[in-house]
């Protein structure tokens, strides 16, 4: 059985299929790259992972449990983590806010002990911090830790919504787009990072990328998707030199 | 200018989180239980009324401000906060089962709103609140068993102890007691979980989901806490009014809440304080000036809605985050003094919120 195990797969939104028949499964430990053209469904594999979508058809299996019986908030408490294409952070919070949402499915403190805010709630808080702290650390994100989201710049928003992942402390981490917006020593750094978190924290990453360097750096294994099939899975040389991943970035060759 | 030097994360957990707080929120409880010494009656029924709003505005701000569910309905739970407390009191129980009940009634009519609300958003969300109101109102006209109907229902005084509470001094004071803790609990519940997870719910359901957060759970608290606290703010209007009918409760108190709080600045605990003493200072201010004005200008109709929309539309255009946000500013303006930029607090764009995955 593997780590996460997606099979036939499909969903149509009206009469377009956007994902259509999807199989592949991950390895625990690895960095797995999702490619291929805009509106191939890549984000889509991700929603449905995340269960916001409902799929016509296929199975979600992670490390034994069947994500299609479970709902959108219940995805968090398995140890999956994501970020989200067009970030989705709380814009009228602070960071320290944000990542400490993060740590919301560690919480067990009762909802009167909250009103009160009694010792246990205060032991609990310190813990959340510490936890957070380490992940700031991490990032290096110290500098920002008061600062509102809405007066921060796209890069470091970028950085805070994969730190509010890893405040999860999740077992599989899914970036939708790690690097869009980020100019090249940004999208260096995201590299490197991506890299630690595999390596040091022991996450498996499941990213959706469009820049090849930074897919050829960090990841195992890649899928290719065109419209919403998969064209080919493999090595990243394998799947860039593919014919029909080719064929779908720049045309057919008659 | 303060800096502070932190060495422990509980320091973060403070709710005054230096000497400076301590100092200034001790003189201003201070100042508000001496007040009674000062004012005469009038200004201390006056100052009343202003508590009460405070509490009211405090739980729509909970269910508004931080969760972002607009409630166009809130005058309902007012409503049956008040005759819930006038009923206990009618069948001789002290203010010790009266207020809880209201409170309690008033949760259970939130629980009952929320639970279908919590699926909506928005418009429709508004609109189903409002719905709520009327109906609530109208159902108040027809128990006229319970409510005495349209004639109207006198309220008797809270009772504590066996001592009934006459002077309009005591009942500032109950009032104050009560607001300083359902305050302190609004800011507990938002240095947890509970609050990060509201807000979470208001500025991104999406990602909060994601995050583990259930909406409809936080969304059908924070109404429940919400009802709650309004419901015993309108236990304490009906000690208020003396007498309650059921258009007293109509949608133009939900509205003038909910201007209240987004005047005073929406999602921060001080814009309801700060609404709450506009609102309150605009009305007196203006059945006083009305007196003192030669009786053509001041005894024209309509002159209060005219004085308040004026000043209400100028607090919009100058500053639409609400007073809250001015007195950030003037706050900032002193610590920084001489050297405050006005561009430091320059008005940024607004993205409108969308829903993008669905």
């Amino acid at each position: 059985m593997s780590f996460l195990e997606i099979k036939n797969l499909s969903i149509s939104f009206g009469g377009v299929k956007a994902v259509d028949d999807v199989s592949f499964s991950i390895e625990e430990g690895s960095v797995y790259a999702i490619i291929g053209p805009n509106g191939a469904g890549k984000s889509t594999i991700f929603n449905l992972l995340s269960r916001f979508y409902e799929p016509l058809s296929g199975q979600l299996n992670f490390s034994g449990n069947e994500l299609l019986e479970l709902g959108a908030k219940d995805i968090a408490r398995l140890g999956i983590a994501r970020t989200f294409q067009n970030l989705e952070l709380f814009e009228h919070a602070s960071v320290l806010q944000n990542l400490l949402v993060g740590r919301h499915v560690h919480n067990n403190q009762s909802w009167w002990r909250q009103m009160l805010f009694t010792r246990s709630v205060v032991e609990a808080e310190l813990e959340h911090r510490r936890k957070v702290e380490e992940v700031i650390d991490f990032l290096e994100l110290a500098h920002y830790r008061n600062q509102m989201i809405s007066g921060l710049p796209y890069g470091v928003r970028k950085k805070i919504e994969l730190a509010r992942a890893l405040c999860i402390e999740p077992k599989l981490l899914l970036l939708d787009e790690p690097s869009s917006g980020l100019n090249p020593e940004e999208t260096e750094e995201m590299g490197f990072w991506i890299e630690d978190i595999r390596r040091d924290l022991n996450i498996t990453v499941v990213l959706i990328e469009h820049d090849m360097s930074l897919v050829a750096e960090v990841s195992d294994r890649v899928l290719a998707i065109v419209n919403g099939r998969v064209a080919t899975e493999g090595s990243h040389a394998f799947v860039q030199s593919h014919p029909d991943v080719v064929s779908a970035y720049l045309g057919d060759v008659k | 200018m303060r800096i502070l030097f932190k060495t422990n994360y509980k320091q973060d957990l403070n709710l005054a989180k230096h000497s400076g707080h301590r100092f200034w929120y001790g003189l201003l409880i201070l100042v508000l239980l001496a007040a009674p010494l000062i004012l005469d009656g009038y200004y201390i029924g006056e100052a009343t009324r202003v508590l009460i709003f405070a509490m009211a505005g405090l739980g729509l701000m909970v269910v508004t401000g931080f969760t972002g569910q607009v409630s166009l309905g809130h005058a309902a739970f007012l409503l049956i906060g008040a005759y819930t407390n006038a009923w206990f009191l009618a069948q001789g129980f002290s203010s010790f089962i009266a207020l809880p009940m209201a409170a309690l009634l008033s949760m259970i009519g939130g629980l009952l709103v929320a639970i279908p609300a919590a699926r909506m958003s928005g418009i429709y969300l508004a609109i189903a609140t409002l719905v709520f109101a009327i109906i609530v109102e109208d159902v108040a006209g027809h128990l006229s068993s319970i409510t005495g109907g349209n004639r109207g229902m006198m309220v008797d005084v809270p009772m504590l102890f066996g001592y009934q509470i006459w002077q309009s001094w005591e009942l500032y004071l109950f009032v104050l007691i009560i607001l300083v803790a359902a305050t302190l609990i609004v800011l507990n519940i938002l240095r947890s979980p509970l609050g990060r997870a509201m807000i979470a719910v208001r500025d991104s359901e999406v990602s909060s989901q994601a995050l583990g957060v259930n909406p409809m759970k936080i969304k059908v608290f924070a109404f429940t806490v919400s009802a709650a606290i309004t419901g015993l703010a309108g236990a304490f209007l009906a000690h208020y009014m003396l007498f309650l009918t059921p258009q007293i409760f109509g949608i133009l108190l939900s509205i003038q809440l909910l201007l209240m709080i987004v005047l005073g600045g929406l999602g921060t605990v001080h814009g309801v304080f700060f609404g709450a003493v506009l609102i309150g200072v605009l009305e007196t201010g203006i059945s006083i000036a009305k007196d003192a004005l030669p009786s053509s200008i001041g005894g024209l109709p309509g002159i209060e809605p005219l004085v308040f929309g004026v000043i209400l539309v100028s607090v919009i255009a100058f500053e639409p985050t609400g007073i809250y946000s001015r007195w950030v500013k003037i706050r900032s303006y002193m610590e920084f003094f001489p050297i405050y930029r006005r561009k430091s607090f320059k008005r940024q764009r607004v993205y409108l919120k969308t829903e993008r995955l669905k």
